[in-house]
């Protein structure tokens, strides 16, 4: 097979068109990916892209690295497999606010506390996209866009930046897809800090949520130093008006890489069984 | 019918769970095989974690058995305590013996109608008469002394079992199993089996669930993720310290939905990969089935079935997850499933799985169930068999973009891991072209289905798809655990100057009319025999196979087992 190293981001494009709609944020969030991988410079086959369903889940394919496109709300449980079993690679998760927080809800709490060494970008547009305008778990209780929720969903939104703190996650961050060099490096810093890191993307749906394009007047540098300590990071995150972008918390808790090394033969276990 | 042939004996304690009655079983088994000969050894509990009714079958044989027995010999009781919930597991014939510690009030009615000759045994008296006595193996000595076992064998297994106690515990154990052998030995019953046939061919004692994980080791699994559930939890407990020396990792999931997709992102990282689960975990995991059938990903999933629907009977053996297992996936998504048919067949069956699912990438469902995966038996050890994992590796790219699901004359592509350079590419769930990029085209729909169909339709499965003993124009068609009785039953017609054919399925996905259609040849009446109330087994098969004439089909649910002299009655009549 070929040798090549790619190092500049047009290499970690792949020749397949985004089904996303123009002015869609993700657009930005691919460009931002492949400057991260291009400065790092990874190898496209030593890095895994896993996804699961949804607009921004369609990302893998549109790189030039591995990929896994599973099925709804999986991709964490499918990387933390796949980063287990294959140290060696570079994995990173990628989804949206309906795959993440709803139904991938329960795997998202479990991988922020197992902590494997792993990034998960997650591209929030607070809205179910690819099946029409439906409200997420980041969608406002009085937001009564959808025909699904014509009174509004009434429930409080998740908070992604605090939720990942409290579940453990190790480094969290949140970026705006007006502003690509910033996810990138926020990309860059997420993948080399060990362990699981949260990287929340602000990234508008012009489509089902044109109000959004608000955001680029919103958005403010979260102003501080990343806290180590998570008590701090959680107050600051609390406090802040979730336009804050900027590095909340890097912690350093030691990421869970149970290590393989083969100490027996399997015929050595057949003795077990000898009356 | 009683199992009065003088070269088995079927023993049960009983009691309420926490009574040690698990222990003495396993014990009595180990000792069995120490001394030279086979055995098998079932369990059977309600649901609580302490306290409830439990029960160890112990048969101990001459030769090789593969069931409890058609009654139980020797009930030998700590307690009584809820024993009426399980008396129908409980078969007694007027020949059984019931030992009842006169403390411990009446032997139930239900059991004592069976006319069964009832013994008194003061076992809680003598267990408590000398310190570090217990009743359980007070109970386990006069069962051994009864079927002619030496207290010598059990004091050869002592160590392993309270070894951690010290010296002084195991001296009192033995001590409490000498005094219960004496007792025994004043009844004068006449039971004892004849001494072991010793042919110096190596023997093996161990679990279906030790078995499946195992074989599954042999097979090449590195990767488990697992999720704790009855009555797969000991196949995942087995696994994990032994995984860990083979070089390879069992990871606790936050669910089975988890556990299976992990087990996907290890094998897309080339890395064979397993879980075990029952039915309610399978049901979770169907949906990423079909994602391992649509990314060709292969996976093994060992489901050891009980009773459903839902919850069911977590600790009873039922064969009712056939249906979901060959049909539970949406779409057209063909992939394998596979039953091992005695415990010891766990292994190859397994093995055999984890070489299947490699070499057609695509996942296989092992069809396990309680009365294999939590019963153990001492049998002769078979063979290592050739079957390792090995998925077909691209090795090169030509010119272009490497094509993950390029369309071959066998349908298996090439698959490049993580790792390969100039392997990239997205495994897809959604439908795709061969590159794997997304399709909605109803040409690539048509190329991909054809080829994922082919994958298993042109494979050689070889001799292993079935079981086919003996001749004749009668035949059994059975799968799974209740092969055992139906083996045992055709032994029995043949030792009457009958005969019967075997066919036992181990392949049940893709099934193999062709192949089942050249072992029926010549069979004139069939009995299909399966352990579920909605006879799927058989519908199974009509919807595949061309059957004989003159059908029986003897179905029915758990938890009760079925018995040989069920079979071999029924197979009588046909004859």
């Amino acid at each position: 097979m070929r040798e090549a190293r790619a190092c500049t981001p047009q290499d970690y494009k792949s020749d397949v068109k985004p089904v996303w709609c123009p002015g869609c944020g993700d657009f930005s969030v691919l460009a931002a990916v492949t400057r991260a991988f291009a400065s790092m410079g990874l190898e496209t086959h030593r890095t895994a892209l896993i996804s699961g369903i949804g607009c921004s889940s369609r990302i893998p394919a549109y790189t030039s690295t591995y990929g896994f496109h599973g099925v709804h709300g999986r991709a964490l449980a499918a990387a933390s497999g796949l980063k287990l079993a294959r140290p060696d690679l570079t994995v990173v998760a990628f989804g949206g606010d309906g795959d993440g927080f709803s139904i991938g809800g329960n795997h998202f709490l479990h991988a922020c506390r197992r902590n494997v060494d792993l990034t998960y970008v997650i591209m929030d547009n607070q809205v179910y996209g690819m099946t029409k305008g439906q409200a997420s778990p980041t969608t406002e209780p009085d937001w009564c866009e959808s025909k699904l929720t014509p009174a509004g969903p009434g429930v409080t939104p998740i908070q992604p930046v605090p939720l990942s703190i409290a579940c453990g996650a190790n480094f969290v961050a949140r970026g705006f897809s007006g502003d690509p060099n910033m996810i990138a490096r926020l990309i860059v810093d997420a993948i080399r800090h060990p362990g699981f890191s949260v990287v929340q993307v602000l990234s508008p749906c012009v489509t089902f949520r044109p109000e959004q394009k608000d955001w680029k007047g919103a958005v403010h540098p979260y102003g501080r130093e990343p806290a180590d300590n998570p008590m701090l990071a959680m107050h600051a995150a609390l406090e802040d008006d979730g336009f804050g972008v900027g590095i909340f918390y890097a912690g350093n808790r030691p990421p869970f890489a149970p290590q393989a090394e083969a100490t027996a033969s399997v015929e050595q276990l057949e003795a077990e069984f000898a009356p | 019918m009683p199992n009065r042939d003088g070269q088995s004996l079927t023993i049960a304690f009983v009691g309420s769970g926490g009574s040690g009655v698990m222990t003495a079983g396993k014990m009595l088994l180990d000792a069995a095989a120490r001394y030279g000969w086979y055995g098998y050894n079932a369990r059977s509990s309600g649901p609580q974690i302490r306290g409830g009714e439990a029960a160890a079958f112990v048969r101990l044989a001459v030769d090789p058995v593969e069931t409890p027995g058609d009654v139980v010999d020797v009930i030998l009781a700590f307690d009584w305590q809820n024993v009426e919930r399980f008396a129908a597991e409980l078969p007694l014939a007027p020949e059984s013996i019931i030992v009842t510690d006169p403390a411990q009030g009446e032997v139930p009615a239900a059991l004592a109608a069976s006319g069964a000759r009832i013994l008194s045994l003061p076992i809680k008296e003598i267990a408590a008469s000398q310190p570090g006595w217990r009743a359980n193996m007070v109970g386990l000595g006069a069962a051994a002394a009864a079927a002619g076992l030496p207290s010598e064998a059990l004091g050869a297994v002592l160590g392993g079992v309270i070894g951690r106690k010290g010296e002084a515990a195991i001296q009192a154990s033995m001590a409490a199993i000498e005094a219960g052998a004496r007792a025994a030995g004043e009844w004068g019953l006449g039971l004892e089996l004849p001494a072991p046939r010793t042919s110096g061919a190596a023997r093996w004692n161990l679990s279906g669930n030790e078995a499946a994980a195992f074989g599954a080791l042999r097979g090449g699994v590195r990767f488990c993720a697992a999720y704790p559930i009855t009555p797969a939890t000991e196949l995942l407990e087995w696994l994990a310290p032994r995984i860990a020396r083979t070089g390879g990792l069992l990871i606790q999931a936050e669910d089975e939905i988890a556990s299976i997709n992990m087990c996907i992102g290890a094998s897309f990282g080339g890395v064979p990969s397993i879980t075990a689960t029952a039915g309610p975990g399978l049901s979770l995991m169907v949906e990423t089935l079909g994602l391992a059938v649509s990314s060709e990903t292969p996976l093994v999933v060992v489901d050891v079935m009980r009773a459903g629907p839902s919850t069911g009977i977590p600790t009873k053996s039922e064969q009712s997850d056939l249906n979901i297992a060959v049909y539970g996936l949406h779409g057209d998504a063909p992939h394998l499933v596979v039953a091992p048919t005695s415990i010891v067949d766990c292994v190859f069956t397994t093995q055999w799985a984890v070489h299947l699912a490699e070499a057609i990438q695509t996942p296989c469902i092992v069809l396990s169930d309680q009365a294999l995966g939590q019963a153990r038996a001492i049998c002769d050890r078979p063979d290592d068999a050739p079957f390792r994992a090995e998925r077909l590796l691209a090795d090169g790219c030509g010119d272009g973009p490497y094509q993950r699901y390029a369309d071959t004359p066998s349908g298996i592509s090439p698959a490049a891991v993580p790792g390969m350079a100039g392997g990239e590419h997205t495994a897809e769930g959604l439908e795709h072209g061969a590159r794997g990029l997304p399709s909605a085209q109803a040409s690539d729909h048509q190329v991909q289905l054809d080829k994922r169909l082919r994958k298993l339709t042109d494979y050689d499965f070889g001799d292993a798809w079935a079981e086919i003993e003996g001749e004749g124009d009668l035949a059994v068609l059975t799968w799974g655990s209740i092969t055992g009785p139906a083996r045992e039953a055709i032994a029995r017609l043949e030792a009457e100057g009958g005969k019967a054919r075997l066919i036992a399925l181990r392949l049940l996905s893709p099934i193999q009319p062709a192949r089942l259609a050249q072992a029926l040849t010549g069979v004139r009446r069939l009995m299909v025999l399966e352990q579920s109330h909605g006879a799927q087994f058989h519908k199974y098969l009509r919807a595949h196979v061309d059957l004989p004439d003159e059908v029986t089909v003897f179905h029915r649910p758990g938890p009760l087992p079925i018995r040989t002299h069920e079979v071999h009655e029924r197979l009588r009549a046909l004859a």
